[in-house]
């Protein structure tokens, strides 16, 4: 893309650099803006079914379609409050401190086959670092409303978060170790192929894995029965009991997004990323390579994949939300130290056994639809007479950098 | 980190030829990474010295995305920006007793932290400045040429750490042979480094969970006992 707004359009670097940025910047937030309009929307349908209600259905035609849009004119509409006795710099600011740590993750998380705002080759390790950052916005949160509900919250936050980041990143290893490298590009082109090439059926440690992520992936994004933040029951909101109108929003906004995002990840680490069940493209003999518009036409489908799986997994947690019951911070601690990390500690273990054992798969149905050349880092798994092969060739350098080089060259 | 930071001098000095977009983002990242970091001092409250603390280390990660060093960037995200996301807790805990306590310094104490930062902040300019290998070679033309093969990556570097000697193998012209026959790397060394790490994990749990069991039972004393059992 850099190279065609250059070469085609003769336009300098800097300028397409920033056209670049924002450009991606615009999709995201869209993204994110749009996809919690939609979502917000099916959480109403959804626990309205759950509960044996209707939900909305009058606001824009048969099924309510318009709601969140109503909602969202309600929002701006309200007035804009905040405590007498409130840190004023740090109550404005910590909305936007959310937000923005859910932004910055998206910024590593493909979407397609390179339609991704920037390939990391740690894309992992980053979208794990900086979701981890939106924590800071709730606590900053609860701590400058200067009212007890919110402190109470934004405390039961910072424990839960804090403590379920230990298995989280335990069973981000898991794919990690199975793919050899930290680029989620790569990641989810090794499953490529028929769904059994899917982390989640690789063996039957990864399928235990899936859903202990699935278990942190709730608790760290604050969805019931982990949503302790904000236990109306107990808590009046919890960390937003003070914040109304268009700053309670970018708070819901940023909760949505990240649901989204650990949706994503999970599609991306176990099942598959954007490589459909079925792969039609390659049954008919496409690829991202072949030429200019079935290559596109093959990373449209891809994107139709993955958001579909993302959406499914929001769903899925709307489903345990409407389900389940909120679980008290004791049973919270529990359920992270004493059942989350040491059973994915033990799956660890023996997903790295099985890899031992069976390192072509047991059916040895993984080879034949692996594709070598697009696999960037795959020199890392071979044994000692591929490493020869390395040390004749120069050290890769990150893709950004070699961009950077032409450019300003 | 101050090499790392060093390493984007060269950018700097092709800032001052004529600004590109590198240079000014290192400008910008830069800037806001050293005023937060005069921001933590300055402030009075234990809660914006955290916030102010999160958003300068956070600049510094920036700086690390900018030079292409993406690992050490979001290693910097994870632990320090992160770590202090604990220290922000432990401040709102033992400051609690009131909304929004100020932490006054006294003059002295100020006086006597100038004088010892303003001492490093020499060494270290000095030490930045007159280094001979950062005076611009990368620079050609008044734009900054992103490193090349030739230049020091981080690679080699990790896959040393992984025990593979890319670098070593390359210079010296030796093609490594078939299996076990590559250089060892510093794979012992890491190894080693993590068990201690490790060890000083078990050790810290051990003596908290001894000393909170006796002083439960009777005052004083527990932490010793505890260590030497």
């Amino acid at each position: 893309m850099a190279e065609y707004f250059i070469q085609t359009m003769g336009l300098p670097g800097w300028l397409t650099w920033s056209l670049l940025a924002v450009l991606s910047a615009v999709l995201i937030l869209n993204l994110m803006a749009g996809g919690a309009l939609v979502f917000i929307w099916a959480e109403r349908k959804v626990s309205a079914r759950i509960q044996d209600r209707l939900g909305p259905t009058r606001t824009g035609g048969r099924f309510g379609w318009l709601q969140s849009l109503a909602d969202g004119i309600k929002l701006l509409a309200k007035e804009d409050l905040m405590p007498e006795r409130a840190d004023k710099m740090l109550f404005r600011v910590a909305p936007y401190v959310s937000f923005c740590a859910s932004f910055a993750a998206f910024i590593g998380l493909p979407f397609a086959f390179d339609m991704v705002a920037l390939r990391l080759n740690v894309g992992v390790f980053y979208v794990v670092a900086v979701l981890g950052l939106e924590v800071f916005g709730v606590i900053l949160a609860g701590y400058a409303s200067a009212s007890k509900w919110s402190l109470f919250g934004a405390m039961r936050e910072a424990a839960q978060v804090v403590s379920y980041e230990v298995p989280l990143g335990m069973c981000i290893v898991v794919p990690v170790m199975l793919a050899g490298t930290m680029d989620l590009v790569t990641i989810a082109e090794k499953q490529a192929g028929w769904f059994t090439n899917w982390y989640l059926f690789h063996d039957p440690f990864t399928f235990v894995v899936f859903w202990v992520y699935t278990t942190c992936a709730v608790a760290s994004v604050n969805r019931a029965p982990f949503d302790l933040a904000e236990a109306e029951s107990e808590l009046v909101a919890g960390f937003h009991t003070e914040y109304s109108g268009l700053r309670w929003s970018f708070f819901y906004m940023a909760e949505y997004s990240s649901m989204f995002l650990v949706s994503g990840l999970a599609a991306i680490l176990f099942l598959g990323g954007w490589n459909g069940p079925v792969p039609i493209a390659s049954l008919l003999g496409l690829s991202e390579g072949s030429g200019e518009s079935t290559g596109a036409f093959v990373r449209l489908v891809g994107l139709a994949n993955l958001l579909g799986k993302a959406t499914l997994g929001v769903l899925f947690m709307m489903w345990i939300r409407w389900t389940l019951p909120r679980l008290r911070i004791d049973q919270v601690m529990t359920t992270c130290l004493k059942y989350c990390t040491p059973i994915a500690a033990v799956m660890f273990a023996g997903a790295m056994t099985w890899l031992w054992v069976f390192p072509g798969g047991v059916l040895n149905l993984n080879d034949g639809s692996r594709r070598p050349g697009e696999i960037r880092e795959g020199w890392l798994e071979g044994p000692g007479g591929r490493r020869a092969a390395v040390t004749d060739a120069p050290v890769e350098d990150p893709p950004v950098l070699a961009e950077i080089a032409e450019v300003s060259t | 980190m101050s090499s790392s930071v060093a390493s984007l001098l060269p950018v700097l000095a092709a800032a001052e030829g004529g600004l590109n977009w590198q240079g000014f983002l290192f400008l910008l990242f830069a800037a806001l990474a050293c005023s937060l970091a005069v921001a933590v001092v300055l402030a009075d409250n234990v809660v914006r010295m955290s916030f102010y603390l999160v958003l300068s280390l956070g600049s510094t990660a920036g700086l690390f995305f900018l030079a292409g060093a993406e690992f050490v960037g979001a290693m910097q995200l994870m632990i320090y920006v992160g770590g202090t996301l604990v220290l922000l807790v432990f401040g709102v805990m033992l400051t609690a007793q009131e909304p929004f306590v100020a932490i006054k310094t006294p003059a002295r104490d100020k006086l006597l932290a100038g004088l010892v930062g303003g001492a490093l902040l020499a060494v270290l300019l000095q030490a930045a400045v007159s280094g001979p290998a950062w005076s611009g070679s990368m620079v050609e033309g008044g734009n900054a040429v992103a490193p090349s093969s030739g230049q020091p990556s981080a690679t080699p570097l990790g896959m040393a750490l992984l025990g593979v000697r890319v670098d070593g193998d390359v210079a010296s012209g030796e093609q490594s042979p078939a299996d076990g026959q590559v250089r060892s790397g510093y794979l012992l060394p890491f190894e080693i480094v993590s068990v201690h790490l490790l060890v000083v994990l078990v050790g810290a749990a051990y003596l908290a969970r001894s000393k909170r069991r006796k002083s439960s039972g009777g005052q004083g004393g527990g932490a010793s006992t505890g260590g030497m059992r």
